[in-house]
């Protein structure tokens, strides 16, 4: 290997790394605030990338048919509820979000000439149609175990995943796809070259971060979650209710998984169920972390990245192998710092 | 009905089976029965254990590859073993053994969800190693490998490797429903739930989910090793990680806390797959594996609506009774140990200081407790009393000073150490096992009573070797809720009593481990007042047959009348140390604990 090589293996893992990074991020958060190991992170990142690809091909995706059904079970069991307990006054919130954005976003989706829009625009549409997911699966599969254990949540989840990518079979059948770089070409920097696509993944999740902190240290919701995260029960005592803080931190686990699959998506081939192994990747960061700490998680990530690039070239049949198996040397020292036996919650 | 007739009627029907099923029916039943014994070992893992497990496809893959590999031979060097499957069977389970343990002592001793993430990406990595190892045949697969001899009897056909696999599968839910009846099995039952408490009983918990751990990785190595021998050949995928995702489905979806729920997963699992398959390709247009949708969702409303399973909901339909353990008082008690002499000093507590931060919770504070004493740590709330009682039980390590039980030191060491030095405890909020009986919940007090080991323990437990040693134990137990008064509940569950009962047996449990020193933390707390003095009485009586006891408490009523000494606390300091009466006169007391009653009582 000599050092251009080496320099691109870099640039591969570390735009790589930033997407894994996200997701790492996204999982602490998740199970910071809910306690869910989110496992279907990484359907939401083929969900984001081939519905964009739908969209830019001018075919109405199929996950816009996931919303509609989704959103209509969330509206019925909503409905139901409300006739039991004989107050209508939730649905006002429920039925907007549930019921008429996903009919509105199909109407639109199903009338606008989507191969003509400007790429931004159609980004903006695939997200809107994927994100909203992320709440609703909140409220059809975690809300009613929100005091469940740990492990009762990591089983669902799972469930999740396996339902998730046999609907993504369904819906964007078994063929892969790839999306049109966001700006063509190479960018010159000194005797380095980089593909522009792998600065519009760096800078964007740099941003995305940057968006992200800001929004935790500075807005009420991002505070609110904080404090849900830190004690559920002195949260929902300060009137944040921990179901919104459940859907708010699912709708940003959403927004950045269908926001990382867009970014990588004119990168590598998208396949229905490519994002388990992405979003696995994005586990082994969040693991190296502790499932606790950001920082250390989106550090973590980006070691998965270039550790992944390097042994690509190195023995590359093995590289997937050696990516899952870093976990075992973090599992072993935080083990070994492990001391009393404490109860699961 | 008895639940042994059922098992005769349903051992018959298994028996008849093969003679009249056809071929089409064989099959799935040979292969409901390679997935129960997966399920199983997930029972004890997930439904008993309370850990879980992604990766039991990738042990079903290792059992399968050794035995492909080692009966086949495409290893240079490595000699065909193709007359002896069963040699192979031995080394895949020795290679499921090491590589279980190796990954078990990696997680085990994290929390709880790290076990199944290790599992996640174990599977991974393994299935990719089949699928790209050129020794292991890539991802075509192995083949060529030989039928399985039994006696001379060689088993080609399905309906003679049937009956192999179900007596597999048979001897797994024998030795699966012996262990659990067993001193090993009452640890890995309280696993889900009681590990603290089970700690301080002196069970090692870390081991006991390890041994639940490697039976599961055993159980499903040996049904890869009949796959392959069915089979006769072998490919990575039926090893790969949605298949682990599979396992795990039929586990809960049967009903994981139920060993036969093993076996009613695997068949719901398998039999509705087969049929799924067939029409929901023609209802959507395309084919591909759209079961896992209808299963993934049944997983979660299941999970929602009944997380016991499907198991429990078909118990509830047939008429059975199940039996009543059987105590027998007139086996040999087992050991005690030796009563210390009256006077001889058994706890000390020397200067301890406990900091949290820059919080002290506890600063300089001594204390003594000799043999035949009950002696009182009170104080007001916050007065630092459970730091004090965490110290003294293991649970906290102090910053300074030291603790020592009949002269040994007691810091640092985990509490199932301290237990059995021979000081056991009761907890504030009573831990128990709800949904198991009274005898059993006591009978965890005496895990480590004549203990043989766990290894031995799980061996002997497995083969019912240790009727007349289980015997016994049950019969202490049963000793010990007759001493504290519980004999007509011991049959109920224990989440059945009221507070103040489910205090009294959390006391019996402790005295099952025969201590010299009984600990209580605030055992009158929630009791109503004829409860107190049920209370009260009973430690009087186990004070009169020579046990000591320190109790740590804010009940003034309760201490006063029944203890020899008591120790003040307040604001983390001792304030006041003598006998009740020079307590209740002591004027640094009454302003900092009983100033209020002193001033209402003025008034």
């Amino acid at each position: 290997m000599n050092f251009d090589i080496a320099l691109l293996l870099a640039q591969d893992g570390i735009t790589n790394g930033a997407i894994y990074a996200l997701l790492a991020l996204a999982l602490v958060l998740a199970f910071a605030v809910t306690r869910v190991i989110f496992i279907p992170q990484g359907e939401f990142v083929a969900y984001g990338a081939l519905t964009l690809v739908a969209v830019q091909a001018g075919r109405l995706p199929g996950t816009v048919w996931l919303l509609l059904v989704a959103g209509g079970l969330v509206s019925l069991i909503e409905v139901v509820r409300a006739i039991r307990t004989r107050s209508v006054r939730a649905l006002r919130s429920v039925l907007p979000w549930n019921l008429a954005y996903p009919l509105a976003a199909w109407a639109v989706l199903a009338n606008v000439p989507l191969q003509s829009l400007p790429m931004a625009l159609q980004i903006g549409l695939a997200l809107a149609v994927v994100v909203p997911l992320g709440p609703m699966i909140y409220r059809l599969a975690f809300q009613p175990l929100a005091e469940a254990s740990v492990l009762i949540l990591l089983i669902v989840s799972v469930a999740v995943h396996v339902v998730m990518v046999g609907l993504g079979l369904l819906v964007f059948g078994a063929e892969g796809a790839r999306t049109p770089a966001f700006s063509e070409g190479t960018i010159e920097l000194g005797t380095l070259s980089a593909s522009a696509q792998s600065l519009w993944v760096i800078a964007c999740s740099l941003a995305l971060i940057v968006l992200l902190y800001l929004a935790f240290e500075r807005t009420v919701y991002g505070k609110a979650l904080r404090a849900t995260a830190v004690n559920r029960l002195g949260a929902r005592l300060m009137g944040i209710p921990t179901e919104f803080a459940g859907r708010l931190s699912f709708f940003l686990c959403a927004l950045i998984g269908a926001l990382s699959g867009i970014l990588i998506a004119p990168i590598t081939t998208i396949y229905y169920d490519t994002g388990f192994s992405i979003g696995l990747k994005g586990f082994v960061g969040a693991i190296i972390g502790g499932l606790s700490s950001y920082p250390i998680a989106a550090l973590g990530a980006l070691l998965v990245g270039l550790l992944e690039s390097y042994s690509s070239f190195w023995a590359s049949a093995y590289k997937e192998v050696i990516v899952f198996t870093l976990i075992i040397p973090v599992l072993l020292v935080r083990s070994l710092r492990a001391h009393r036996v404490e109860e699961e919650e | 009905m008895r639940p042994s007739r059922i098992l005769l009627v349903f051992l018959l029907l298994l028996g008849v089976a093969p003679f009249v099923l056809p071929e089409f029916w064989i099959t799935l039943a040979n292969y409901i029965g390679l997935y129960a014994l997966v399920a199983l070992g997930l029972v004890l893992l997930t439904g008993v254990g309370g850990l879980t497990s992604f990766g039991q496809a990738a042990f079903v893959g290792l059992g399968a590859y050794t035995t492909a590999v080692l009966t086949t031979s495409t290893l240079s060097g490595v000699p065909a073993l193709a007359g002896s499957p069963w040699l192979a069977l031995i080394a895949g389970l020795l290679l499921t053994l090491l590589v279980a343990a190796l990954l078990g002592s990696l997680t085990l001793r994290l929390s709880g969800h790290y076990l199944p993430l290790g599992t996640i990406a174990w599977g991974m990595s393994l299935a990719l190693m089949f699928g790209t190892s050129e020794t292991l045949g890539g991802y075509t697969g192995l083949t060529g490998i030989p039928p399985i001899s039994v006696f001379g009897h060689t088993l080609e056909s399905g309906r003679q490797i049937y009956v192999l696999i179900w007596v597999f599968l048979m001897a797994g839910v024998v030795t699966t429903l012996n262990l659990l009846d067993s001193r090993e099995g009452r640890a890995i039952r309280a696993l889900k739930g009681g590990m603290v408490m089970a700690e301080s009983m002196g069970v090692n918990t870390s081991a006991s989910r390890m041994v639940a751990f490697v039976l599961a990785a055993l159980m499903a190595a040996a049904s890869g090793w009949l796959y392959a021998h069915m089979q006769r050949f072998v490919n990575p995928t039926p090893f790969s990680l949605p298949m682990g995702i599979e396992y795990l489905f039929m586990a809960v979806i049967g009903g994981a806390g139920h060993v036969w729920g093993a076996l009613l997963g695997a068949f719901v699992i398998t039999v509705s797959k087969t049929w799924l398959q067939d029409i929901l390709p023609q209802i959507v247009g395309q084919a591909g594996n759209f079961e896992v949708i209808v299963f993934g969702v049944l997983m979660i409303v299941i999970l929602q609506r009944a997380p016991d399973g499907l198991w429990p909901a078909l118990t509830r339909r047939l008429p059975v009774r199940v039996p009543r353990r059987v105590v027998r008082p007139e086996v040999p008690p087992l050991a005690k140990r030796p009563v210390p002499p009256t006077g001889e000093m058994l706890l000390e507590v020397d200067k301890v200081t406990r900091r949290f931060g820059g919080l002290v919770a506890v600063s300089e504070m001594s204390l003594a407790v000799r043999a035949g004493e009950i002696v009182a740590l009170i104080g007001p709330n916050g007065a630092g009393k459970s730091t004090m009682f965490n110290l003294v039980s293991g649970v906290l390590d102090p910053t300074s000073g030291a603790v020592r039980f009949r002269g040994r030191p007691v810091g640092g060491r985990p509490s199932r150490e301290i237990a059995l030095m021979g000081l056991s405890r009761t907890f504030q909020h009573v831990r128990l096992l709800a949904q198991m009986s009274v005898l059993d919940n006591v009978a965890i007090g005496a895990h480590r009573r004549e203990y043989p080991g766990l290894l031995a323990g799980v061996l002997t437990g497995a083969w019912r070797l240790d009727r007349s040693e289980e015997a016994r134990l049950l019969a202490e137990a049963a000793r010990q809720i007759e001493r504290v008064g519980l004999a007509d509940h011991m049959f109920e569950t224990a989440g059945s009593l009221p507070l103040g009962k489910q205090r009294i047996l959390e006391i019996a449990r402790a005295l099952c481990s025969d201590p010299c020193l009984l600990l209580l933390d605030e055992p009158a707390a929630g009791l109503r007042y004829l409860e107190k003095r049920a209370l009260a009485e009973l430690l009087r009586k186990l004070k009169g047959e020579g046990l000591s006891i320190l109790l740590v408490e804010h009940d003034m009523d309760f201490v006063m009348g029944l203890v020899d000494r008591i120790t003040v606390m307040d604001f983390g300091q001792k304030i006041a140390e003598g006998l009740p009466d020079q307590i209740q006169r002591d004027p640094r007391v009454l302003e900092a604990y009983l100033g209020g009653v002193a001033e209402t009582d003025a008034a």
